[in-house]
């Protein structure tokens, strides 16, 4: 929020914003491809202030 | 003798540098690391009870319940005033200093006192509730930062004003005090246009903010025609890091082709970010710059293209002006290879 983005996606944790290194593969996969499709989903809404998408 | 807490993440804590930055709130019951100078500089008039550590990614992953955890444990040693970092241009430490201080002020209603580079995240995000002691960027200025957070610190705790000097120390708060002036408004306007034609020292009444607003851009209108690219700065870049990115104070964007590539494999891609621990983006560089999960969507038709490459660069301890001529850079080459939208993953 401090550096102005304007369409944030929280993501999963620092070291690793896409990934859960203590799932299995298949499993850390379908997260990232989540948090990915929520950016899209960002990408395509309308928005007039710096917004968090968190669902 | 006044009682005073330190504040420290794990790194200024002893307790490790990245791989230890998971820790949760812990108590020394002694001054540790830049403690010890601390305990110096106070010398008789205050003692250093106990410092309290919390690790760097612990506090900036949950910093509610850091900082009430914190604050529970400040509070059973019933200080006088409690010292946090300095924190210098540490982009996690920097807002859990800011954050620790301002609720120590707000719940406990004690004194509290931090020090960081002016340009650290932690300033902008909480400055106008902050005593907070402008520092250089690196921890090679200690000495300085710790004689002034000490002085200052000691006066906060009396209820002592400051001096000039010593409010020229502290970062802005942006508080406006009234006092009585011999010349009018427009007589002191005047001679402040004099000094500057003349090229003598002036000081303005009325600093200018340094907010930049950026308007939102509009949504894109159809995701399945749109061409997507991928950009960090997470500090990805191809193994071996062929053109010498810098783990901090990054001074260059790079750009690397993913053409042909469905997975980034730690075979052939790493991450050399200076300020989060690798370990789980080396393994795999997915978790930081996921062009697995864009090439499925792509594959699925969701979007329309992806670009193949990305830009990458390191956020940590960047300058704000570079920053800023990178983002302004990589936004116009994307724009001329018609992309329509960006994902930046940030760690």
């Amino acid at each position: 929020m401090a550096i102005g983005a304007n369409r944030i996606v929280p993501a999963v944790g620092i070291p690793h914003p896409l990934g859960s290194p203590e799932m299995s593969k298949p499993a850390e996969k379908s997260i990232r491809l989540k948090l990915v499709r929520k950016a899209l989903r960002a990408l395509i809404t309308h928005i007039d202030k710096q917004t968090v998408f968190t669902d | 003798m006044k009682r005073v807490i330190h504040f420290l993440n794990q790194f200024f804590g002893q307790i490790g540098g990245e791989d230890h930055a998971g820790v949760g709130p812990q108590v020394r019951e002694q001054p540790v690391g830049p403690g010890l100078a601390l305990q110096a500089a106070l010398g008789e008039k205050a003692r250093v009870v106990a410092t309290v550590i919390c690790g760097d990614n612990y506090f900036a992953e949950q910093p509610e319940k850091a900082t009430s955890e914190i604050i529970d444990l400040i509070r059973g040693f019933s200080p006088d005033l409690v010292f946090a970092g300095p924190a210098f241009n540490a982009g996690r430490y920097g807002p859990s200093c800011a954050l620790v201080c301002k609720s120590v002020k707000e719940v406990l209603g004690v004194s509290a006192i931090t020090g960081m580079y002016p340009e650290n995240p932690g300033v902008e995000l909480y400055k106008k509730d902050l005593v907070c002691i402008k520092t250089g960027p690196s921890a090679a200025g200690m000495r300085g930062a710790i004689a002034s957070m000490t002085a200052i610190g000691l006066k906060l705790s009396e209820g002592e004003a400051l001096t000039a000097s010593e409010t020229e120390q502290i970062i802005p708060r942006g508080v406006r005090k009234n006092f009585h002036s011999e010349k009018t408004g427009a007589a002191r306007a005047i001679d402040m246009l004099l000094d500057k034609l003349a090229g003598r020292p002036y000081r303005t009444e009325l600093a200018m903010p340094v907010f930049e607003n950026v308007t939102p851009a509009q949504p894109i209108a159809d995701l399945s025609k749109a061409k997507i690219a991928l950009v960090t700065e997470g500090g990805i870049v191809p193994r071996g890091n062929p053109d010498r990115l810098e783990s901090s104070r990054a001074t260059k964007y790079l750009k690397y082709s993913i053409a042909g590539i469905d997975d980034l494999t730690a075979a052939e891609f790493q991450s050399v970010h200076g300020g989060y621990s690798n370990v789980y983006a080396n393994e795999d560089p997915d978790r930081v710059l996921p062009v697995d999960a864009l090439r499925e969507c792509l594959k699925a038709g969701e979007i329309g293209g992806m670009a193949e490459y990305f830009f990458t660069t390191t956020g940590n301890g960047t300058t704000l002006d570079n920053s800023r001529r990178f983002g302004g850079e990589i936004a116009r080459a994307l724009k001329a290879d018609n992309v329509d939208g960006v994902i930046l993953t940030s760690t």
